[in-house]
């Protein structure tokens, strides 16, 4: 049955120059491809690669969209005219970009990155969008393992790593990236080497410096997205800032024991990380990992979850962590997620920022040096091998652990009382104010603290730091004694 | 190449800056030459994506361009194009914007912020779709 088929003006160069075209069909989908058997040019301008009309082609029959009535199916009769309306959608994304700067896939990566592909939240495009992408990530610790591995896996075409540490056996319980034979080398090369093997069409760039304020503006330049896996304050603070500052986007994740948190901190589009906390915590009072232990498994899932917020940024997905802090713990097994708003008085991200340029992060979070312990308080220390002459002396001193019972469990100095630094003042009365106390715990801090409180709490011995705590021990004195 | 008057520029530099930080949106209708297109007139349309995605997503329903090219039909005039703004982002059409395009239309695009119109450029999508190329405007 003869129909009409009216062609929008601008697709008429490619009908010929017709403004109408007559078809004999029985269906619209039907006539339509009969009109783009003949003029194929017009094709690709009214169907996508799947076949399907492209979804901002709309299709009238007569005066009613077929999509309300069968589709492709929706009979046609003698004498119906079918008109081609586009609905005109467009706008900004993420990163403005022209098509036409999006590289290639090679079939080696067509292959490799198949299930990906076949996603229509991925297709393609995605997957270019995926290789155009940069990333770099701040440490190749708990989180930066699997952060790497999983961006490297997705083909994410440039991620830049920045780590000056070396990989040490306590490590492995949780830095899956690196491995046994990796002991002593370099993070950075450990975990460039282990990305390679994972995807050998990406590019990987290592940075073995301390992230600081002289160059992480420098840094942050050359790429995309920044993923924090650091575990420190001042740290922090910095990408926060810098990420502000440059305009970029901060996936954030922290661990710590059983619980981890993750958000995207992203100042142009929600609130960054100092809109939730302003100020660090004073110095000690949130112990670290090495400190106060972390599930092996913990950074593992906070860290798919930042290098899933990392994939869908790129993609350009909706529905993104930010103004959302996502809080996990292991322990029960519970996700929470707690809304975010940006703070107009935020100093870095608000309205009248105070912060414009990177400053001394040290400073900031109180863990210069000179500051840890405070400088009010005199505290006395002695070394592992002092302690060790004065003991060999016969000298009469006493020491306390202040260490948890498990860490007791693993190792120990011979001949030493255990108090947890959670009981030292109220089990006070079992140290001896008479004799010399000699104070320890695994690094120096906690033992530090113990003191102070014990001379808060009204204690008039003489109380003496273990500088470097059972460690120095365990390297100064003796190696028997287990590192951890 | 697409002339358009100072009078139309204005009217779309003026509704990008008073939707923003919405995107805004509209037709150009003139006519069609040989060898470019002449813009008469602008024809505002309101937004119709919701209220979450008016930020960076803009959409014309075809309920709205049936309306805009009757209009123009009324007058002897053809759409010749479309423009919309993109606030706090640059004149350069997205990705987003060359799968939701055809060749042969002027596409404008103005940059936006909250009180001024920053650049405005016009693109032409390339016939086999990769990529816009950038086009020529001429203002009398």
């Amino acid at each position: 049955m003869p129909i009409t088929i009216t062609i929008p003006a601008p697709l008429r160069q490619f009908a010929g120059g017709q403004s109408q075209v007559a078809v004999e069909a029985k269906t619209a989908g039907e006539a339509l491809d009969l009109l783009t058997s003949t003029h194929s040019a017009l094709r690709r301008h009214l169907f996508n690669d799947q076949n399907a009309l492209r979804n901002f082609v709309n299709v009238y029959l007569n005066d009613e969209d077929i999509r309300h009535a069968s589709g492709p199916d929706t009979p046609v009769k003698d004498g119906d005219t079918i008109m081609i309306v586009p609905s005109i959608a467009g706008g900004a994304v993420v990163e403005s970009e022209v098509g036409e700067t999006l590289p290639e896939l090679s079939h080696e990566e067509i292959l490799r990155y198949s299930r990906h592909l076949i996603m229509p939240e991925v297709g393609m495009q995605g997957q270019r969008r995926l290789k155009a992408a940069s990333v770099l990530m701040i440490g190749t610790g708990g989180l930066g393992a699997p952060v790497g591995m999983y961006l490297a896996a997705a083909g994410v075409g440039r991620i830049g790593i920045v780590d000056f540490d070396v990989v040490e056996e306590s490590n492995l319980q949780r830095q899956i990236i690196h491995g046994t034979k990796d002991l002593g080398r370099r993070k950075i090369e450990s975990a460039r080497d282990r990305l390679r093997d994972i995807n050998p069409h990406i590019e990987i760039e290592t940075h073995e410096s301390r992230l600081t304020s002289h160059n992480a503006m420098q840094l942050f330049r050359n790429y995309d997205i920044i993923v924090d896996g650091t575990d420190n304050f001042p740290t922090r603070y910095l990408v926060n800032d810098a990420c502000v500052l440059s305009k970029k986007p901060n996936v954030y994740g922290s661990i710590f024991r059983f619980e981890g948190q993750a958000s995207v901190f992203w100042a142009e589009k929600g609130a960054c990380y100092r809109c939730l906390y302003p100020e660090p915590p004073p110095p000690g009072l949130v112990p670290s990992c090495a400190e106060g232990g972390v599930l092996g498994v913990l950074p593992g899932i906070v860290g798919a979850i930042q290098a899933n917020e990392t994939i869908k940024i790129i993609l350009g997905a909706e529905d993104l962590l930010i103004n959302r802090l996502l809080l996990f713990d292991a322990w029960p097994m519970k996700f929470r997620e707690f809304k975010l708003r940006k703070d107009p008085k935020c100093p870095v991200c608000g309205e009248n920022p105070t912060i414009t340029k990177l400053i001394d992060y040290e400073e900031f979070c109180g863990v210069a040096p000179h500051q840890l312990p405070p400088a009010d308080s005199k505290l006395e220390e002695i070394s592992a091998t002092e302690l060790n002459a004065r003991r060999l002396r016969g000298d009469k001193i006493q020491i306390v652990d202040v260490r948890e019972p498990h860490e007791f469990e693993i190792a120990r100095i011979p001949g030493t009382k255990l108090i947890p630094l959670g009981h030292v003042v109220t089990r006070m009365n079992e140290i001896d104010p008479d004799v010399d106390t000699i104070v320890h715990c695994k690094g120096g801090v906690r033992s530090a603290k113990a003191i102070e409180a014990l001379k808060r709490a009204g204690f008039n011995g003489r109380l003496i730091n273990l500088k470097g705590g059972i460690i120095a021990w365990s390297e100064d004195v003796d190696p028997r004694v287990a590192k951890y | 190449m697409i002339t358009i008057g100072k009078k139309q520029l204005t009217e779309i530099r003026e509704h990008g800056i008073r939707d923003y930080p919405y995107e805004c949106c509209g037709l150009l209708l003139g006519r069609y030459t040989a060898e470019q297109k002449i813009v008469n007139e602008t024809y505002p349309i309101s937004n119709a994506r919701e209220e979450s995605a008016k930020r960076n997503r803009f959409l014309i329903a075809p309920g709205e361009l049936l309306r805009g090219e009757r209009y123009a039909r009324e007058h002897d005039l053809e759409v010749v194009g479309f423009y919309h703004s993109h606030p706090d982002s640059p004149a350069v059409p997205s990705q987003y914007d060359l799968e939701h395009a055809w060749p042969t239309y002027s596409y404008i695009i103005v940059s936006t912020s909250a009180n001024e119109a920053r650049d405005l450029f016009s693109w032409e999508q390339e016939p086999d779709r990769s990529r816009f190329n950038p086009e020529e405007i001429q203002c009398p």
